[in-house]
Formats: C-alpha cells, sequence, structure tokens
C-alpha cells in the first residue's frame, strides 16, 4: 500500500521573512514574504492562518490588489507573478514573465498593469522599472509578455522606488542620484547630491517614501540622514530640509496614512516618528531588538509593523506603542551554539536575540521562549564587540543547563560560564553558578556527563579550551545552612595533554570514559580516576568531531579529521576498526539508536550519509542534499516512533534530523510525499477551522455525540452519513445573528434538519443533485465576488455540499436559499 | 519590545570570615574598658541579682565594681596575704572569699568586717562557693581536702581528703542541695555528695584540672584543665561526650552564657572562644593583650569581664539596640494613606487591574541609557561610589568600554578630575577584581594626556604614584611566582607515581588569579 517513498528534504522554518515588505490586508490580516511562501498572520492573535507556497524561488514583493483588496499579487525570483485569493489561500492566476522579478508594485491608477523591477537584458547589475500587463484572459496559467519600460538605471532594492500620490509619478534613487517620472507629462527629472564621505559613511540614498497626499518624497541616506524634496516639478528649484537623528543607515521610511508624520527606522533597532516633517518633534520607540529592515503601515492607519533582520515581526499601535511581535525561527548573525535539543520540552535550543538563548518549538513554528543569558544592554551599532553566547549544554534530563558568553577582545577574551538550574516553581532556568574566566583562551566544546540515574552528584561538567587544558566541573554543595543555595559548582580538575589545544569533549554512553580531542590526538580518560587509558591519531590532520558510539556499539569511538578522513576507534582492542575518505563537517549521534548521520561538503554540495559504527558500510546515502554548506545538525526525538514502510529509512522511525544551512534555513528529512503533507492547508477552506464555538454549538455537539451513540446503539440502521452536518445547521452557525431571520422562521426548518429523513435515495443520485446545485452557487459568488467577504464565507458551506450528502429534499434547499437570498438584500442596503 | 537592562555589577565572593548570627551578636560590644588591679586576677564574679554588681579578686583585696563604673564601689581588704575566690550567694547578700594563710572569710556584701571566719585548712584555699540551699560552705585548699562548712555555726561539717594534690576549682550543683564538686591538680574532678561519707564519682580529665562547670540543669560537667575542654555527662556516670582542642595553651576559666546556649572557654593563649553547646564548635573567638585567669558573663549577657595576669580588667558592655530614629526623621506619608487599599482582599469575582511596577534606575543608569557617557563616568566618581562601591565605579566604566566610548569619556577632563581618576586608579588597579578593566583604563588616560604632562604637578604626581603602585605589584606578583614554582616541585615530588603530565590542580581560585594578572 505505501508506495516506495523517497526521502525529500523539507524546509520547516527559519526562512527569510524580509524579502519585501509586509502589507495589511482590510480586514487585520499580515501578508508576508517568507522564503519562497507567502504568509498570512493574524494581527490580534500573531498566529500563522496560512501559508501559501508555489513560486519555486524567493518571493520578492507581496501587493495587495488595489482593484480588489481581497486579492494579493506575489513576484517572485522564478519570473512569475501570482494573484492569491488570500482567505482561502487559493492562487487565482500566475503570469509568468520570464526574468527574474526582483520588485513587485501595484497601483490603483493603472487599470491591469503591474510595476516589476527586472534585470536589463544582456548588462549586469543594472536594473529598470517596467510595467507589465496583465492579460484579462481565462485560465489559469498565463503569459505576460507586454512590458513597457518606464525607467531605467533603477536600483534593485524594492525600497528604493516609491510611487507619488495617486501614482502620478515614480520617485528611485540610486546611489547619489534621485529620479523622478511624471507619468503624465512623461517628463523625467535627475537630482543628486554631491558625494561625501564621512567617518560613519557616505551619504548614498538608501531609500526612498512619497508623501500620500502632498508632493513631497523623503529620501533616506547611509549616514543616517533624512531628506525631504519638494518642488520637484523643477529641474532647478527644488528645495530639500534634512532631519538627521539616526547615527547610522537609514533602513526604511514610511509616511502615515495622511502624511502627518513620518516614520523612519534603521541600525539603532529604534523607530523614530516625526512630526510634521519637523526636526524638533519626534517620538522614539527604542530597542527593538535588532536592526529595522522594512515599516509598513496599515491602510487605515491604526497599526504599523516593523520587519526586523533577526526575522522578526513587531506590530505597533498608532501612537507608538509596542503591540506585539510575531516570531518564528530568529535569524542570529552566527549560530555558534550548535543545534542542541531540550530534552525537557524537546524544543530546539540555539542562538536567538543577542545574547539570548532561543527555544523554538518546531512542531508549531513558533518561539517558546527566550532566556536572557548575557543579561546586559545591547547597543545596536556597528563594529562593536558585544558579549555573545558561543556554548549550550543541556544536562540529560534537561535540569541543569550550562552557558558559556564570550567577548572577542584583542588582548584578553572576557569568558563567562554560567550554570542555570531549572526551577519547577517558575517553570525556567535560574542562575546558579557564574565563572568568570573559566579558561585562558576560548572554550571549545563542553558537555555534561549524561547519566539517566536520578543522583545528582554524578553529574560531572566538562569544559575544553584553547589554552590547552580541559577542565572537570563538579557540583559541591555548600555547608552553610544559612546559605541562599545549597549547591554550587568549582573545579575538581585539570588535563591536559602535550600542551595541545583541547578542540572537542565526549563522554561515552555510561559515563566512564571521557574523550578528549587534542589537536591530531584523541584522549580517552577514565571518569573517575581521572586517568588517561589511551590515545588514538590518525595523522595528519587535526580532529574536528567526535563521538561514542551508543547501544550495541558503544565499543566505537569515531572521529573526523581535517583532511577529509572518518575514523572508528575500538576501544576494547585500542585499534582502528576503519577508516573512509570522506569530508565530514557535521557528526551527529542519534540518541535513541546506534545510528550516526555525517554530513560532507563535496564539490559544492552537501551529502548526508547514516552509518551504524559496526559496519564501515552506510546504511543510507543522500547525495546532494541541498547545495547550502550545512553547519549544524541535530536528531530530534519523535514523539511516537512513525511507522516507515521502507527498511532504507528505519533510521528515521524514532527520531528526526533536522539541520541548519549557512542561510540560516532550517531543514528536516521527511518520508511523506508532499499531498500528504499539505493537505490539511491547501485544500481545506476557511471557514471549516474557523466553525466559532459558541454555546449553540457546543450543546449541539453534545446532541450529535448522543445521538452517534445511540446510532451505535441501535446497530447498523442509520447510515454514517447522519453525523455529518446538515447544511441548514451549517448555515444557522455561519450567519452572523444579527443577519438571521426570527427564530420562529428557522425553527421547523431546523428541526427538520435533525430528523431522519426516511426516503432512501440511492447515493448517486443525491450526489448528482447536489453536485449541479453546487455549481450553480460557485457561478453565483463568481458574480458576487468581491462585494462584501461575509458573501464569500457564507457561499463556502454551500460549495461544500459536494461532499456530503444531505438529507433535505430539494424544496427545502430552495427555502433555505431564499432566505439566504433575502437577508443578503437586507444588508446591502446598509 | 525589551527594556533597558541596568548595568550588572558583578558580586566577588568575599573571601575571609563568614559572618553568621554569632559573630554578628559577639561582635556587638562597645570597645573594653580597662582596669588596673593590683595583682592576678583570680576571680570574678556577678552577682545574681540587679544592679549585677561584680566582685573582683586579685592580691589580697576584693573589689566590688558597679555595672558601668570604673572605680571599685566596695573594697574588702581585710586579707593579710592573697585573696581567693570571691563568690556571691545567690541572694546577692553575702560574699565568700579563701586566702593564702588558710581561712576562709565570709562578708556580708552591706557590711565591711567579715561576720565569720573558717579555719581548718593548713594550706591556701584557691576554692570556695557556696551550696545551693545557702546555709553551707564549700571549699578546696592545697591541703589537697574539700570541705563543707555550716554559716550559723561556723563549724566544718565534714572533711573530705580524697583528692593527691593542690584543689583548685570546685563548683555547687544548682539542683542538689547537697552535691558539689572540686577538681584538682591530681587530674581527676570528684563529685561528692554531703550525705555520704566519700566522694560519690571521679572523673579522670588527664590534665590539671583548673576549671569545673555544671551546667545549670545539672546533667552535664565541663572541664578544663591543660589544652583541653572536656564535657561529660554525669548521669550516664561520666562519660566523655566531646573533648575539645581549640586552646593552644591551658585553659584557665569557662562560663557558661545566660541563655546556656554558648560555652566561654579563656586561656593563657589570650583568647576566649565561645563554643555552640549543641555542636561544640567554635563559633567565635575574642583576644585579648595577655594572658586570661578569670571571666565572668552577666545576667542576660549584658558584659563580658576578663581578668588578665597582669592585672588588668577588661571590661567589654554590650552596645545599646539601635533605634530606628533615622527612619522616624523622615517625613513619611500619614499611615492611613499609605495602607489605603492594600489591605483589601480581592473577592473571586473581581478583576484585578494591575500598574506595571516603576523600575527605579540609578543614575549612572539613567545616564547610560541616554547614552551619555561622560556624565556617567562623572556620577559613578561621585564621593559615595567611588569609597565605598568602587565595584560599581568598575563595572559602569567596563560598559563603558563595551559600548566603545571609554576614551571619549575619559577625555576632555580638567586638572582637578584627572587627578581624582589618577588616585582611584592608583589605588584600586592592584586589586584583582579591578585589574583588567583598570589597566586598560589607565592605558587610556596616559595615552589620552601624554602631551600635557609636566603641566601640572599634581597629575604629575598622580602619574608617579600609578607607576609606583604598578611597580609594587609587578615585584609582588613575581615573588609569588617563585613562590608556586616552588610548589609545583613540591607537588611534582609528591605525584612521582603518577604519568609525568598529570597535573592535579586544586583549583581555589588563586592560581588562576595569578596568572590572569600576570598576563597584564
Amino acid at each position: 500500500m505505501v508506495a516506495p517513498a523517497t526521502l525529500r528534504v523539507v524546509r520547516c522554518g527559519g526562512s527569510t521573512l524580509h524579502g519585501a515588505r509586509a502589507v495589511f490586508s482590510a480586514d487585520s490580516y499580515l501578508l508576508c514574504a517568507a522564503g519562497d511562501f507567502v504568509k498570512m498572520y493574524s494581527v490580534a492573535t500573531e498566529e500563522t492562518l496560512r501559508v501559501m507556497g508555489g513560486h519555486a524561488d524567493l518571493v520578492t514583493g507581496v501587493q495587495l490588489n488595489p482593484h480588489n483588496h481581497m486579492q494579493l499579487y506575489s513576484s517572485s525570483l522564478d519570473g512569475s507573478i501570482k494573484l492569491w485569493d488570500f482567505m482561502d489561500g487559493i492562487p487565482i492566476k500566475t503570469f509568468t514573465v520570464g526574468s527574474k522579478l526582483l520588485a513587485l508594485y501595484a497601483l490603483a491608477s493603472s487599470e491591469d498593469s503591474v510595476f516589476v523591477v527586472i534585470p536589463k537584458s544582456g548588462e549586469r547589475d543594472t536594473f529598470q522599472l517596467v510595467s507589465v500587463k496583465l492579460a484579462k484572459a481565462a485560465g489559469q496559467d498565463l503569459e505576460a509578455k507586454e512590458l513597457s519600460v518606464v525607467l531605467d538605471g533603477v536600483d534593485a532594492s524594492p525600497k528604493r522606488i516609491a510611487f507619488g500620490r495617486e501614482g502620478e509619478y515614480v520617485a528611485s534613487v540610486k546611489e547619489v542620484n534621485l529620479q523622478v517620472f511624471f507619468f503624465k507629462r512623461k517628463q523625467l527629472n535627475r537630482f543628486s547630491v554631491s558625494a561625501i564621505k564621512t567617518k560613519s559613511g557616505n551619504n548614498h540614498f538608501t531609500c526612498i517614501a512619497c508623501h500620500p497626499t502632498e508632493d513631497c518624497i523623503a529620501t533616506g541616506h547611509a549616514d543616517g540622514k533624512i531628506r525631504l524634496w519638494r518642488n520637484f516639478y523643477h529641474k532647478k528649484d527644488y528645495t530639500f530640509s534634512t532631519l538627521h537623528w539616526h547615527h547610522d543607515t537609514v533602513m526604511d521610511l514610511a509616511f502615515s496614512m495622511e502624511g502627518t508624520s513620518l516614520l523612519s527606522g534603521g541600525v539603532e533597532s529604534v523607530l523614530v516618528l516625526w512630526h510634521n516633517e519637523s526636526d524638533c518633534q519626534k517620538d522614539f520607540l527604542p530597542r527593538l531588538g535588532s536592526a529595522i529592515e522594512y515599516i509598513s503601515m496599515s491602510s487605515d492607519g491604526a497599526l504599523c509593523c516593523t520587519l526586523h533582520t533577526d526575522n522578526r515581526i513587531t506590530i505597533i499601535n498608532s501612537n507608538l506603542r509596542f503591540s506585539k511581535s510575531i516570531q518564528g525561527l530568529i535569524k542570529s548573525t552566527d549560530v555558534k551554539t550548535g543545534l542542541v535539543v531540550d530534552p525537557r520540552t524537546k524544543a530546539l535550543v540555539l542562538n536567538g536575540e543577542p545574547g539570548h538563548l532561543q527555544f523554538y518549538c518546531l512542531q508549531s513554528d513558533q518561539q517558546l521562549f527566550s532566556l536572557d543569558i548575557v543579561q546586559r544592554q545591547y547597543i545596536h551599532q556597528a563594529g562593536l564587540n558585544q558579549a555573545d553566547l558561543v556554548k549550550v549544554a543541556f544536562s540529560a534530563q534537561g535540569k541543569w543547563l550550562a552557558t558559556v558568553e564570550e567577548r572577542e577582545e584583542v588582548t584578553d577574551p572576557e569568558l563567562q560560564l554560567k550554570l542555570w538550574f531549572y526551577d519547577e516553581e517558575t517553570q525556567s532556568f535560574k542562575l546558579n553558578t557564574r565563572i568568570n574566566m573559566p579558561h585562558e583562551d576560548h572554550i571549545t566544546d563542553m558537555c555534561f556527563r549524561e547519566m539517566d540515574e536520578l543522583e545528582d552528584d554524578s553529574l560531572i561538567l566538562v569544559t575544553a579550551g584553547r589554552d590547552c587544558v580541559f577542565k572537570v566541573w563538579v557540583m559541591v554543595e555548600d555547608t552553610d545552612p544559612e546559605a541562599q543555595q545549597s549547591v554550587s559548582w568549582s573545579c575538581d580538575f585539570v588535563g591536559s595533554y602535550h600542551n595541545y589545544q583541547a578542540t572537542n569533549c565526549c563522554f561515552s554512553e555510561d559515563g566512564s570514559l571521557l574523550a578528549v580531542s587534542f589537536e591530531e590526538t584523541v584522549t580517552v580518560w577514565d571518569s573517575v580516576t581521572w586517568d588517561l587509558k589511551c590515545t588514538f591519531c590518525h595523522p595528519p590532520g587535526k580532529i574536528r568531531n567526535i563521538c561514542f558510539g551508543r547501544l550495541t556499539c558503544s565499543k566505537y569511538l569515531i572521529g573526523a579529521t581535517d583532511y577529509g578522513f572518518l575514523c572508528c576507534w575500538n576501544l576494547l582492542s585500542c585499534a582502528l576498526e576503519w577508516s573512509a575518505h570522506l569530508n565530514v563537517l557535521v557528526l551527529q549521534p542519534d540518541p535513541l539508536s546506534e545510528h550516526i548521520a555525517a554530513v560532507s561538503w563535496l564539490s559544492k554540495e552537501s551529502s548526508l550519509f547514516v552509518f551504524k559504527p559496526n559496519e564501515p558500510r552506510p546504511i543510507y546515502i543522500q547525495r546532494n542534499l541541498c547545495k547550502e554548506k550545512i553547519q549544524l545538525a541535530a536528531f530530534v526525538p519523535r514523539d511516537e516512533p512513525e511507522t516507515i514502510g521502507s527498511e532504507k529509512y528505519h533510521w528515521l522511525r524514532r527520531s528526526q534530523l533536522f539541520f541548519l544551512t549557512d542561510t540560516q534555513e532550517l531543514m528536516t528529512l521527511s518520508t511523506k510525499s508532499l499531498e500528504e503533507r499539505l493537505t490539511p492547508s491547501s485544500k481545506q477552506l476557511a471557514v471549516e477551522e474557523s466553525l466559532p464555538v459558541t454555546p449553540f454549538s457546543l450543546l449541539l455537539g453534545k446532541h450529535r455525540r448522543q445521538q452517534s451513540q445511540e446510532d451505535i446503539d441501535l446497530g447498523k440502521l442509520v447510515h454514517n452519513k447522519h453525523k455529518q452536518d446538515s447544511p441548514a445547521v451549517k448555515e444557522l452557525l455561519h450567519t452572523p445573528a444579527h443577519v438571521l431571520p426570527s427564530a420562529s422562521f428557522l425553527c421547523p426548518i431546523f428541526i427538520n434538519s435533525l430528523l431522519i429523513s426516511k426516503e432512501n435515495k440511492s447515493a448517486e443520485e443525491v450526489a448528482d443533485e447536489v453536485e449541479m446545485e453546487s455549481e450553480k452557487t460557485e457561478d453565483d459568488s463568481d458574480e458576487e465576488r468581491g462585494v462584501t467577504e461575509m458573501e464569500q464565507e457564507d457561499t463556502s458551506p454551500m460549495e461544500l455540499l459536494g461532499e456530503m450528502t444531505c438529507k433535505l429534499s430539494k424544496s427545502q434547499e430552495k427555502e433555505l436559499r431564499k432566505i439566504r437570498k433575502m437577508d443578503y438584500s437586507w444588508i446591502s442596503a446598509f | 519590545m525589551a527594556t533597558y537592562k541596568p548595568v550588572v555589577v558583578q558580586a566577588f565572593p568575599k573571601l575571609g570570615e563568614r559572618i553568621t548570627k554569632d559573630t554578628a551578636y559577639w561582635r556587638g560590644y562597645k570597645t573594653p574598658v580597662q582596669i588596673k588591679e593590683f595583682g592576678a586576677i583570680n576571680k570574678i564574679d556577678f552577682s545574681p541579682v540587679p544592679p549585677y554588681n561584680y566582685a573582683v579578686t586579685a592580691s589580697s583585696r576584693i573589689h566590688i565594681y558597679g555595672r558601668y563604673s570604673q572605680e571599685p564601689i566596695k573594697t574588702f581588704s581585710r586579707f593579710k596575704d592573697a585573696a581567693y575566690c570571691a563568690t556571691y550567694r545567690d541572694d546577692g547578700n553575702l560574699l565568700v572569699a579563701g586566702s593564702e594563710e588558710g581561712s576562709i572569710h565570709l562578708f556580708d556584701v552591706s557590711g565591711r568586717a567579715p561576720l565569720r571566719q573558717f579555719d581548718g585548712h593548713t594550706k591556701p584555699v584557691h576554692v570556695v562557693g557556696f551550696l545551693s540551699d545557702k546555709y553551707r560552705v564549700f571549699s578546696g585548699g592545697d591541703d589537697y581536702s574539700s570541705n563543707l562548712w555550716d554559716i550559723a555555726s561556723a563549724t566544718e561539717i565534714v572533711s573530705y581528703s580524697e583528692h593527691t594534690d593542690y584543689v583548685r576549682c570546685g563548683c555547687a550543683s544548682k539542683v542538689n542541695a547537697d552535691v558539689f564538686l572540686t577538681g584538682s591538680y591530681d587530674h581527676t574532678v570528684k563529685l561528692f555528695d554531703a550525705r555520704t561519707k566519700s566522694s560519690v564519682m571521679t572523673i579522670e580529665h588527664g590534665q590539671p584540672v583548673e576549671s569545673v562547670l555544671l551546667f545549670p540543669s545539672g546533667g552535664l560537667l565541663v572541664s578544663a584543665g591543660g589544652r583541653y575542654v572536656k564535657v561529660w555527662d554525669v548521669l550516664k556516670g561520666g562519660q566523655l561526650l566531646v573533648s575539645l582542642k581549640n586552646h593552644h595553651k591551658t585553659v584557665t576559666c569557662l562560663c557558661l552564657n545566660s541563655s546556656g546556649q554558648r560555652l566561654l572557654s579563656g586561656s593563657l593563649d589570650r583568647h576566649v572562644k565561645i563554643y555552640s553547646t549543641t555542636s561544640y564548635k567554635v563559633v567565635h573567638s575574642f583576644n585579648y593583650a595577655t594572658s586570661i585567669l578569670s571571666l565572668a558573663l552577666s545576667p542576660e549577657d549584658e558584659t563580658i569581664v576578663v581578668g588578665m595576669t597582669n592585672g588588668v580588667l577588661s571590661v567589654k558592655h554590650k552596645k545599646p539596640e539601635e533605634r530606628k530614629e533615622k527612619s522616624q526623621k523622615k517625613r513619611q506619608p500619614a499611615y492611613r494613606t499609605y495602607v489605603k487599599g492594600r489591605t483589601y482582599m480581592p473577592k473571586q469575582e473581581d478583576f484585578c487591574v494591575s500598574k506595571p511596577v516603576k523600575r527605579v534606575l540609578r543614575k549612572y543608569d539613567k545616564l547610560l541609557k541616554s547614552f551619555q557617557s561622560s556624565k556617567a563616568l562623572d556620577a559613578v566618581l561621585e564621593p559615595p561610589i567611588r569609597l565605598y562601591t568602587p565595584e560599581v565605579t568598575v563595572a559602569v566604566m567596563q560598559e563603558l568600554h563595551r559600548r566603545g566610548t571609554l576614551r571619549s569619556a575619559l577625555a576632555g577632563r580638567d586638572e582637578k578630575q584627572i587627578n581624582l581618576l589618577l588616585t582611584f586608579v592608583a589605588r584600586r588597579v592592584i586589586e584583582p577584581r579591578f585589574t583588567p578593566v583598570l589597566v586598560t583604563v589607565a592605558d587610556m588616560i596616559t595615552d589620552i594626556y601624554q602631551p600635557v604632562v609636566g603641566q601640572s604637578a599634581i597629575v604629575d604626581r598622580q602619574f608617579l604614584r600609578l607607576q609606583e603602585a604598578i611597580g609594587k605589584e609587578i615585584d609582588y606578583q613575581e615573588e609569588l611566582l617563585e613562590v608556586l614554582g616552588m610548589m609545583d616541585t613540591l607537588f611534582a615530588t609528591f605525584t612521582e607515581k603518577r604519568a609525568t603530565y598529570l597535573e592535579e590542580n586544586k583549583s581555589n581560585g588563586l592560581t588562576e588569579t595569578i596568572e590572569t594578572n600576570m598576563n597584564n
């Protein structure tokens, strides 16, 4: 039954959110480009409501259809523009343009065309703004070949082109030049600022925004200045005024809806609100977490949102109050901690905001919480060395967390080792011990002795440092009964080997042996007496990774070297068991089985090898896992073992392999086919899920449950069709109460719908009839499309009829529809 | 959105003595009052009734001092030779004392002439005392005998000659009027019952017994002799409970505090040690100028009086309880306004609206929040912060360095401010916890103000002081490294059997600190 599925690489979070400005829809949803997808968030609940996939490459532009605000245009690097019905998540049309699309603009004034930025054919690094005519032909996939060039020599960034009020002109900036093109007069004005290089940077243009009602253009510059241009109809008599607060590049600008105030943001992660375009009146919203990449305003001006460089969206009230933040996997500049799995929550733990540790839930693609490790104010300024988290380790039960933070400094690095204890009461980690300068140089690796026993005194932490030693830390009980905490950590043993730098450390599964690699040599130590037991070496090449085998393979030690060798040593015979020529970047043992995953980097592609240490032949090979370099990998235990048909993928049964690439994309391997994964989101319609839980529906649910139980009791007299909702009930539940006709009118229909119909039409007949009906309603809805939202929502349950057989007679159906028609007219009167 | 995080001031573990409740309690005495007596003080005894006068026996006199008096309020000086062991009766009316010539004198505290004289001992009497029925007196003399006297008739009731050396200490039981015990230089403590003709119990201390003490319950006995203090269980037939060896010279006197929770011992090694009577661990100790012969604690532990061999009486009074008068001076809102609404208990159906707590930032934090580096540095160079919490100053300097604005904060200062900065740096740069930061600061200051050297005599002098401090520290570190080298060779010889590369390090933080300092 199960087809021989192939493993697919599936993206599961962390894709860049800042491909384009986010867009507020009219009914408080936020639409945002996220990698190859367009994501729809609810502003009220911060939840991801829908992920619209279909583009084959990065989405570069998201714009609402100016003529129908229930529709959305999106452009992508794959050269296509898609028109979406974002409420249902259905692509309506796809226009293929052909060349890469770098930005998308849709204007209310231009009837059937949109503007895109495409690379100029034949020339590298020059781009032009073209208008694309979107044909109104029938069919899903259309060609859009009618291109007309509007502006030449524009910048590729979507922030550097803006359309003026009512689409009268378009302004574009590049380097030190500003050009404004007036559509009506076909006039092109060019202005430029004289290039100045100062200490803080040059005065190149970085972004542009146009005033919504007046003829005014605001431009941001790399040196932190904002210029407001006026009177640019004249080539000579133009004027500009300067606003200066930012000390670094202005990343984005946005006017409020009335144009009375201007929002600007930059690297400082401060949102500045300039009132009346004057330099003296401004408000700030500081400490937003990371540099602001895009600012966008909702159409009613009530909300504004900022997209940050670390993949976070902040929603801000109109009075400049922080409202909400939508955050998935936070992208930090460099994941130094590696991928660690929290044994308690099974969340993925890695660097988050600077100085924080993020706990990321894989199932819900949400950040569970962010633990402040460094506990210092982070200054958003380029070129500052600030303390950051570099190493993280959890004890086996997740009771203890060890973190290392360091501040890069030329003379002597600042190092701190912190040990955190999980407090059951507050459900969070509490700082227990802080050790200043645990090593004299950078800490290269850190691990806990993983013992599943409950006693605490067996807990040992080992840190390996570049100062040529490894240190063993143990818990000491405080004898003073009046002390605040009963245990603290202190150093127990310092080991070294021939003054080589210690690079990796790792405990065997039973905790009896500690392997520490010193450059080219792996040393094995007894964890009770701290005696050196034996050494292994595979010259030439320094050891990159080491790990012990598990379960049946616990007598093996695996090591990967710089020179592209994977070696397996037998700990009993102290001899090399086998070795393979493989440039291994990542070596990751599965905590629940013997399998070890090795990711190699060969000729510009990453490949995955899964093997058991006791045999040199890999169990599974996947070449060309992805084009990017894979930085880190982690096995995450599954909640329940998955049934996997093929013997080949048996290693994925108990845990799932996740890996993080250079570009901070989190990926996993899945055996399920694409359809299986997509079913819940793409086909089902919105109404079904968002069925509100009212007391009435609860009552109804109870009633239904009783009924179904009765059905079971009665034997198989009644078909299970009855369990499905009748359309009348659905209708009743989905129509807002204030538009429903009087209860006495609805009651008989409702009662009827609950009755079990006696006539037993043949299923086929019913289905046919209903299908006809539904087609009709679809036609209806096509005509009515775009009038109000409510209608759309209301038609959808009727579409559902196709799937279900109802027990209503045809006349009853008609009656119902009449009611609906009636109350629609009633609405439209308003 | 994150709020501003204040500067973290690192707390460093305090080295040395840990402050416990006991140290706090026993430190709560004023500086001692010294009173010079004529000879070695062999006994101090507090009157058990208010106003708690105390009798001091020294040379041939007995002085009675009031609680706060520097001069004796009464003197008994009818002794031809040395007087010994003046002791109050339980009601504080009578005083008994032994003497060098062998007679025992009984005084009325209000009178001057002796009421009674008990003769019978042939050698000096070093110990006398009342039994708890108040009508009898026991005594021990250098003629090896322990006698019991009747006060009314001034006759000897019974004489025990069981000791084989001088009897030098003794004590009566508080629960039984017939029981008393004496300790002798024959290394024994003997327990006598006046109803029997011989001793009831003999305890072998092991050294000449200098002092004995019975617990108020009568169940435990403490003996001191040689360097040992030993605790015995009398009810179990004289079983040794614990032997304490905390002094390094002979222990001469013992004393219990008023609650019976603490045992005090004075010794010739000039120390008074205080033990907990539950754990028998030393919880505190005092030291004095010379060897201690006698020790007494007034009821309620109000006064500690210690007598020494050179005749100096040291009197320590307890400090009065600190009143919170300061806080009363500051005008506070009326109590009613203060408690308004605070006592209201929300009902279950109430909807609570909580006001966000306003965080109060320190001045330097406020300035740092608004990126005013120079002003923040000025704020932490204010006298109270600079003098009492230098760690705050250093933490702010570190924070400024982290922000890359330390140089601009240090620059542009006038003579007075540079003087201040350099004084601070020169004084604190040698403290290991501040060294890394202050070395950077000193480096920057010399860099910035190099051009103006020679213009101001004050600044030049500070620079010289800084140089001197650093020079001294380098010498010191070199010496320490030498010691470390010596220790390493010692360790190497100890761990000879092990492989040579194994370095056992009992890392107590010392070596690490030294090495980090050397990097600077």
